[in-house]
């Protein structure tokens, strides 16, 4: 019976196997540009789960025309929040050679020594990155880290169903659209939608603060129907709820598949991120991960990557190109007077962060 | 004779250490975490802080309670049934019971989603008849039916196997001694499938009341089971190791009183049944 | 009488099958949504042929399926056979309460005490990982032995003792005593152990959870793949997974109840 079983496995397996080769290279013209010296060794690369362009629809699939052009095996893995990710690379259970983490969690990252520094002198393509997003807080000497995406939270709606709304937080506690409103299913962003919504400062070292966006948190639960992370997409795509908040860039991928849908950036403000690609202090091949990170950033991949995603790019091979398919749209990037109030998420005090990890479960629980 | 059986005894000694390695081992590990702090210094810190979860451990007690009630209830009657068709057929429904089981959980669970959204196929469906829509998702109910539909196979089938095995003799004798067909049952049928009974309530419960996948999908993420704690916590890094150490030794306690309480119901000291 | 259990026994099965139901009808959606059902299509069949990662995967637990009911069965063979020969009660009963843990304890905190041993070990001797392969390998077998065990044990009991010492008086060593007279005896227990060892492994969610790092088996991805919005091509692998399932046990059935016939035949010729 487990013969029988086993053979019938590995045979449906190889049959599976043998006609895998489905995708057709994209004709990228790469590969006198990168060395194939490192051909046969492998890297890990640990990316938030939808972050990459996949091959899905005849787009190109990034980590296997990493493969094709240096002929470095790419493992790659997907977190869903920064947390997960940082507990990952904290246990040490895998060695991974690239991670993109947000900006708070790799300020974090650097206090506890667990990031080694990038050489950006050896990445043909760190020209391409927009001057804006370099110095930024986290890294101000650009030592550690390569912008990958930029994003914003807003909420996004369903007209059809809720018709217009106040561009307010408080569209999520408002007890007209009860049942029909989601939230973020990690304690920073869902905080943030609360802190927001109180004034209050995001980065806040004061419990007080943090009691009180807990406390408005919970008299928000009568109104939610569930707590969400990508989930989301399947949510607002079929109607099933009305009202959630979300980064920008998957709301121009839900669009997409539902036309229904809008999205606004709330009046009093909201949270600025930015992903950057990073090596971990253990990282194995760090040679192949900075090919890695080159090849990130060439025009055709970040386009690639930038269309697919849906975020805004930090790449000026990007930014300014118009065949782009979000070529100046003004959600990803607002002009001036159009921007948001926003605020970037800091590394907190760890008194603090375990307080307000913590007290996301009371949250939950109440 | 005295060298054959230590020699035989021998054979047990892989089996032996790898249970100390992997079972004993980690075990202690984890009180060692769960009586310590960061540093590595001893605390009872972490225990104390139990009490701030005891809102989870009451849901997932009585979630897994009723969802075990459940289960039982709508098993019994299936295993009898099921003794009572033909051998081949016997065998048959044994098999169509047991093919769920083989499916991957997580997709089982996944596709009650469907079933039960609020745009889902029985809201569309009562729509349709223009009732209302009903709140099915995300409330506790979902969560507990999650629970009876993943784990009702390992009712039916003990309680089915112990059932399967009465002599049919008995069931003659009680009828010639003039049991009437409740007698039957509560004299006869209810004591002797009393071990598949036990088995069977063991297995939904231990995997019920530490769940921590069936929860978040059919009941939004809105509230936390145990097991959803101590997942949240490991996944939040080492700084939480202990405090969800602390978690999962009580939660194994609480299993182990439970399966201590189940094994005084059952007299006898067969070894329990599994399929 | 008769129809009213008919009745209920077509209720629980409907209830047991509708969600599989719902995923092989939606297998076959010609959109990407498990909500709305559009139209018929292959497409999302086709699709699984380019998903690396869904192959990758099956193929990481098939591996661990196969070699950990392997080592569990030879493992848990001799274990029963080992435990069977401790005379001093006191000492087999503590072996067989150890084996009983993973079957009794929640999956969660097997899991859990295990990523803590390997994370534990791998700091100790600084591993470059501490978590793979080997460890979801250690950790399926582990959870695997009680089962092997416990089918081979009752086969053994049954297996007439004094078989051995006739064979051993006769010249057989224990070793080819044990190979010629008792393995046979105790083959059905052991393939049951085997079989009951793989299909843990193959659906094992929570102990992988932990334990396996980046050697990510199937219900990992399918997990992963849940948090996102799920697409009708893990529907579509699910369904040759039931598929496949089911013609097998069908198969076994039928290769059972053939036997069953020969043996009755047989009994039949020899009165």
């Amino acid at each position: 019976m487990k013969k029988i079983l086993s053979i019938l496995l590995i045979f449906a397996l190889l049959t599976l196997s043998l006609c895998g080769c489905g995708y057709e290279y994209h004709n990228l013209d790469l590969r006198a540009k990168y060395t194939r010296e490192y051909a046969g060794t492998e890297i890990t690369v640990y990316n938030w789960g939808e972050y990459i362009s996949d091959g899905a629809d005849g787009t190109i699939d990034v980590n296997r025309e990493f493969e094709k052009v240096t002929g470095i095996k790419v493992n790659y893995l997907t977190f869903e929040s920064n947390e997960t990710m940082y507990s990952q690379v904290k246990n040490g259970g895998v060695k991974y050679d690239i991670i993109i983490p947000s900006d708070y969690m790799i300020q974090r990252l650097i206090k506890e020594n667990e990031l080694q520094k990038i050489d950006t002198t050896k990445l043909s393509n760190y020209d391409l990155i927009d001057d804006r997003y370099k110095s930024v807080y986290f890294d101000e000497k650009n030592e550690y880290t390569v912008p990958y995406n930029v994003g914003m939270v807003g909420v996004i709606y369903n007209p059809k169903l809720v018709g217009e709304v106040e561009h307010s937080w408080n569209v999520l506690w408002d007890k007209q659209y009860k049942d029909k409103v989601l939230n973020f299913n990690n304690p920073r962003d869902a905080f943030m939608t609360a802190q927001m919504l109180l004034g209050l400062d995001l980065n806040s070292e004061n419990t007080k603060d943090w009691n009180k966006a807990a406390d408005k948190l919970k008299k928000g639960k009568a109104n939610l129907q569930s707590y969400v992370m990508d989930e989301v997409y399947g949510k607002m795509e079929t109607g099933e709820a009305a009202i959630a908040p979300y980064y920008a860039g998957d709301y121009l991928t839900m669009v997409e598949t539902n036309p229904d849908l809008k999205f606004f950036y709330p009046k009093e403000g909201t949270n600025i991120f930015i992903d950057s690609v990073c090596i971990p202090k253990n990282a194995k091949n760090v040679e192949a991960a900075m090919l890695y990170i080159d090849f990130l950033l060439e025009p055709q991949i970040a386009t690639a990557n930038a269309e697919y995603i849906g975020y805004a790019s930090p790449n000026t091979a990007v930014i300014n190109n118009e065949d782009y398919y979000y070529y100046q749209n003004e959600i990803l990037y607002p002009s001036e007077e159009d921007m948001p109030k926003v605020q970037y998420y800091h590394d907190i005090d760890d008194k603090i962060r375990i307080y307000y990890e913590t007290l996301w479960v009371q949250v939950k629980l109440y | 004779m005295n060298k054959k059986s230590f020699g035989n005894q021998l054979l047990a000694a892989p089996h032996v250490v790898w249970s100390v390695i992997f079972i004993v081992v980690p075990l202690f590990i984890m009180l060692y975490f769960a009586f310590t702090n960061a540093d590595g210094g001893f605390t009872l810190e972490n225990v104390k802080q139990i009490g701030l979860y005891k809102k989870a451990f009451g849901i997932s007690i009585l979630y897994a309670a009723i969802a075990t009630v459940i289960t039982l209830l709508l098993a019994y009657p299936m295993a009898y049934f099921m003794t009572k068709v033909n051998i081949s057929s016997q065998r048959m429904l044994m098999m169509i019971v047991m093919i769920p089981m083989w499916m991957n959980f997580l997709i089982r669970t996944y596709s009650w989603i469907t079933i039960l959204a609020n745009t889902g196929l029985i809201n569309t469906f009562l729509g349709k008849l223009g009732i209302e829509p009903l709140k099915l998702i995300n409330t506790p109910g979902a969560v507990i039916l999650g629970m009876v539909y993943d784990f009702i196979p390992y009712m039916i089938l003990p309680i089915y196997s112990v059932m399967s095995k009465i002599d049919k003799s008995l069931l003659e004798a009680s009828e010639d001694l003039g049991s009437n067909a409740f007698n039957k049952f509560r004299r006869v049928i209810l004591p002797l499938s009393r071990p598949g009974i036990i088995s069977g309530i063991t297995m939904v419960f231990v995997p019920s009341v530490s769940t921590f996948y069936i929860s978040q999908k059919l009941g939004g993420n809105k509230t936390m089971l145990v097991g959803d704690v101590i997942e949240y916590f490991f996944n939040a890094g080492p700084d939480y190791y202990n405090v969800a150490s602390a978690i999962s030794m009580v939660l194994m306690v609480m299993i182990l009183v439970c399966m201590v309480i189940m094994n005084r119901f059952s007299d006898d000291d067969s070894e329990g049944v599994i399929i | 009488m008769k129809i009213l259990s008919r009745l209920y026994i077509a209720l629980i099965l409907f209830f047991l099958y509708a969600p599989v139901a719902v995923m092989i009808i939606f297998s076959f959606n010609s959109s990407s949504s498990v909500w709305v059902f559009e139209g018929f299509s292959t497409k999302w069949y086709e699709g699984l042929v380019y998903d690396t990662t869904m192959l990758t995967a099956l193929e990481h637990t098939l591996i661990i399926a196969v070699l950990s009911a392997l080592i569990s069965t030879v493992l848990g063979t001799a274990a029963a056979v080992g435990i069977l020969a401790i005379r001093k009660k006191v000492a087999s009963s503590l072996v067989m309460s150890m084996t009983n843990i993973p079957m009794m304890n929640a999956d969660i905190v097997t899991g859990i005490s295990l990523m803590l041993l390997f994370i534990f070990i791998g700091n100790l001797f600084g591993l470059n990982e501490s978590l793979g392969f080997i460890t979801v390998l250690a950790a399926h077998i582990t959870f695997n032995l009680p089962y092997v065990i416990l089918s081979v044990m009752p086969k053994l009991r049954q297996t007439d003792a004094n078989l051995v010492d006739a064979a051993m008086d006769l010249g057989c060593t224990p070793f080819k005593a044990f190979f010629k007279v008792i393995l046979p005896s105790i083959s059905t227990g052991i393939a049951t152990g085997t079989i009951m060892a793989f299909t843990l492994s193959l659906d094992d969610f929570v102990i992988s959870y932990f334990t396996c790092g980046k050697y990510q088996t199937l219900p990992i991805v399918i997990y992963n793949m849940t948090k996102k919005s799920v697409t009708p091509d893990t529907y579509a692998l699910s369904t040759i997974i039931f598929f496949v399932v089911f013609a097998l046990l069908i198969f076994y059935n039928m290769l059972q109840s053939k036997s069953e016939k020969q043996a009755a035949v047989r009994k039949v010729g020899a009165k």
